[in-house]
C-alpha cells in the first residue's frame, strides 16, 4: 500500500471524526476517569489498597488459576488441533464447528452448567468427590471455568499454522531416516511454537479478566476462592471506590502488558510464517 | 531452522513417504483422547444446560420462562442488543472506511485503541462507568440534580454493552475493506456517483459478508455480556436484570430449573450464532477458493499441479 494515496475518496473527515468521537466517549474518557480516580489516592494509600492481604490472595489465585488453565489449554489445544487437521474421522467437522462454543456461549451459562456438572452431586463431580477432589466451590473450580473459557484460543491459533505447514519437510525428514517421533519433535514442533505461545498468551489474558463463569463455580470465599475481579465488585459493594479503582488499575496494567506482549508475539509469528 | 542441511537426494525416498503419518495405534489414541476431552469439556456442559432446563418437564420449563421477571429480562436483553448493534455497526463502518481507504499517521495506534475493550476485564469496564456516571462519580452530582439516571438503569447497561462489543464489527471490516482496495469506489466516483451512492452501491455490497460476520459476533456478546452489565445494572428484578443476570439471580435463589431455562435460551442463541458463523465462513472460503483457482489457472497453463509433485 505504500506510496498509494486514496485522496479522491470523500468522507475521511466525517468517518475519522466519528470514530475518534465514539472512541473517546466510550473508551478513552471512562478509562481516564478510572486512572484519575486511582491517582487521587496518595501513593501510600494506593499501595495499601492494592496490596491488602485479601488482594494479594486474590492476585495469587487469579494468576495461578489462569496459568494452570492456559497450560491445560495449550496441551489439549495442541492435541485437538493436530487431530482435527491431520486425521479424518466421523464427526470431525461437527467437532470443529463446536470448538467455538466457549466464544459464543454467555459466560454466565458456562459458569452455571460447569458448577452443576462439577458439584459433588453433579454428573462429573460425583466421580471426583470420593477421591476428595472438589470440582466446584474450590480453586480447582476456578481453573475448570477458566480452562473452558480459554479453550478455543489455542486451537484456533494452532490450526491454521498446522494446515499451512509444508508436509514435504516431513517427507524429507522421513526420507532421511528420521523416525516419526523425531520428525514431529524436530521438524513440526519448532514451527508450531510461536502459534502455540500466542494461543497460550491469549487464553491467559482472557483468564485474568474473566468474571462471569468463575463467580458461579468458585464460591467466592475471601482469601480462598476469590479472584481479583470479584474482589473489585466486593469493594464497590462496600462503596470503597478508591479501593476498587486501585485494584482495577493493577488489573488494567497487567492486561495492557499482556496486550503488548501478544502484539509482539503476533508480529513475530506472522514474520516467522511468511 | 539452521538444522536443515541439504543432503544428496535419496534413491529410495518413495518407499519411505508413508513415514509421514503416525502408526494406527497412536492415531487412534490421539483421536480418542481428543474426542473424549471435547465431549467432557464442550458437549457435556452444553447438553447439561438443556437436560437440567427440561428436567422437570416442559410445563415447568414453560412456566419458568413465562414468569414476569423472566419475560422482562428477555425483553430488556433484546432491547439492549437492538440499541447496541446499530451503534457498533455505524462505528465499525466509519472506522473501517477511515482506516482502510486512507493513509494517515498513527493508524496502528488507532487500531490498538479500537481493540482495547477486548483486553479490559468486564468488571473493570463496568467500574469505569460507575466512576463516571455513578452518584459518587464525576458526573454523578450533575446527573442527580437533573434527575437523569444512567447507572442502575437502561443507559448504563447499553453503554457498557457498547464498550465490550465495540471492536467486533470494526475488526472484521478493516481487513475486508483493505483487501478490496479503493479502485472500485474511485471508478464509481469518476463516473459521477456521489459519495453516499458509492458507499451504498459499491462498498457495502463488497463487504456484506464480513459485516454480517461482525454483526453476528457482536450480537452474541451483547446478549451474553455478564460482568460489565452486572456492575452497572443494580439487579432490580423485572427492571434492570438482563437474561444472564436473571440466570445468576435464579441460581442464587436455588431455583435451578428456572436458571437453566433462561440459560437454555442463551445457549440456543449461541448455537444459532455458531451455525450462521459456520455458513458465513463456508461461503467466504468458497469465494476465496474460486478467486484463487481463477488466478492460478490464469497464471499457470496446463501442467503438473502440486499433487503430481508430492507423489513423485
Amino acid at each position: 500500500m505504500a506510496g498509494r494515496k486514496f485522496n479522491v475518496l470523500p468522507g475521511f473527515g466525517l468517518t475519522m471524526g466519528f470514530t475518534l468521537l465514539v472512541l473517546s466517549l466510550v473508551v478513552l474518557i471512562p478509562m481516564g476517569v478510572l486512572w484519575v480516580r486511582a491517582m487521587e489516592l496518595s501513593w501510600g494509600e494506593f499501595w495499601h489498597q492494592a496490596t491488602t492481604p485479601r488482594a494479594l490472595a486474590a492476585y495469587r489465585l487469579t494468576f495461578g488459576a489462569s496459568l494452570a488453565a492456559a497450560t491445560v489449554n495449550a496441551v489439549f489445544g495442541a492435541m485437538v488441533a493436530w487431530v482435527l487437521v491431520r486425521y479424518d474421522f466421523a464427526g470431525r467437522r461437527f467437532l470443529d464447528a463446536l470448538i467455538d462454543v466457549p466464544f459464543a456461549l454467555p459466560t454466565a451459562v458456562a459458569g452455571l452448567t460447569l458448577a452443576s456438572l462439577f458439584s459433588d452431586q453433579g454428573w462429573l463431580g460425583r466421580w471426583l468427590a470420593p477421591l476428595g477432589v472438589h470440582g466446584a466451590y474450590s480453586g480447582l473450580g476456578v481453573v475448570i471455568a477458566l480452562a473452558f473459557v480459554g479453550q478455543p484460543f489455542v486451537i484456533r491459533s494452532v490450526q491454521p499454522v498446522l494446515q499451512n505447514l509444508d508436509r514435504e519437510l516431513e517427507e524429507v525428514a522421513a526420507t532421511l531416516g528420521a523416525g516419526r517421533c523425531r520428525t514431529v519433535c524436530q521438524v513440526v514442533a519448532p514451527s508450531l511454537w510461536p502459534a502455540l505461545l500466542t494461543g497460550f498468551a491469549l487464553a491467559f489474558a482472557r483468564a485474568i479478566g474473566e468474571y462471569g463463569s468463575v463467580v458461579f463455580i468458585s464460591g467466592n470465599l475471601p482469601y480462598r476462592t476469590e479472584i481479583a475481579p470479584v474482589l473489585i465488585v466486593m469493594r464497590l459493594d462496600e462503596y470503597n471506590y478508591g479501593g476498587a479503582a486501585a485494584l482495577a488499575v493493577v488489573l488494567l496494567g497487567i492486561s495492557f502488558s499482556l496486550l503488548i506482549l501478544i502484539n509482539l508475539l503476533e508480529r513475530w509469528t506472522s514474520r516467522y510464517y511468511s | 531452522m539452521a538444522s536443515h542441511p541439504h543432503p544428496p537426494p535419496s534413491s529410495h525416498g518413495a518407499a519411505r513417504i508413508s513415514g509421514t503419518g503416525e502408526p494406527v495405534f497412536v492415531r487412534g489414541v490421539l483421536i480418542a483422547l481428543s474426542v473424549a476431552f471435547l465431549a467432557v469439556f464442550l458437549i457435556l456442559p452444553l447438553a447439561n444446560v438443556f437436560v437440567q432446563a427440561l428436567g422437570k418437564g416442559w410445563s415447568a420449563y414453560a412456566h419458568s420462562l413465562s414468569h414476569p421477571d423472566s419475560r422482562a429480562a428477555i425483553r430488556l436483553t433484546l432491547l439492549v442488543a437492538a440499541i447496541t448493534l446499530p451503534v457498533n455497526v455505524t462505528f465499525g463502518l466509519a472506522a473501517a472506511w477511515a482506516i482502510a481507504k486512507f493513509e494517515f499517521r498513527g493508524k496502528a495506534v488507532l487500531l490498538t485503541l479500537i481493540d482495547l475493550p477486548f483486553s479490559v476485564s468486564p468488571v473493570v469496564a463496568g467500574l469505569m462507568y460507575v466512576l463516571v456516571f455513578g452518584l459518587q462519580g464525576v458526573l454523578g452530582p450533575w446527573l442527580d440534580t437533573h434527575d437523569i439516571q444512567i447507572i442502575f438503569a437502561l443507559p448504563g447497561i447499553v453503554l457498557t454493552t457498547v464498550f465490550v462489543t465495540l471492536p467486533f464489527v470494526a475488526r472484521e471490516l478493516v481487513p475486508v475493506m483493505q483487501a478490496t482496495g479503493a479502485e472500485q469506489e474511485q471508478a464509481a466516483l469518476t463516473l459521477g456517483a456521489s459519495g453516499w451512492t458509492t458507499f451504498w452501491r459499491v462498498t457495502l455490497p463488497s463487504v456484506k459478508w464480513g459485516l454480517l460476520y461482525g454483526i453476528i459476533l457482536c450480537n452474541a456478546r451483547a446478549i451474553g455480556e455478564f460482568g460489565a452489565v452486572s456492575v452497572v445494572s443494580g439487579h432490580i428484578a423485572g427492571q434492570t436484570d438482563t437474561m444472564p443476570l436473571a440466570v445468576e439471580k435464579l441460581y442464587q435463589e436455588f431455583n435451578a430449573t428456572a436458571a437453566f431455562a433462561v440459560a437454555s435460551l442463551l445457549a440456543l442463541i449461541a448455537l444459532a450464532t455458531l451455525a450462521i458463523k459456520a455458513c458465513l465462513e463456508w461461503n467466504m472460503r468458497r469465494k476465496d477458493r474460486r478467486e484463487r483457482d481463477a488466478a492460478a489457472n490464469a497464471r499457470r497453463g496446463p501442467g503438473p499441479g502440486p499433487v503430481a509433485l508430492t507423489a513423485a
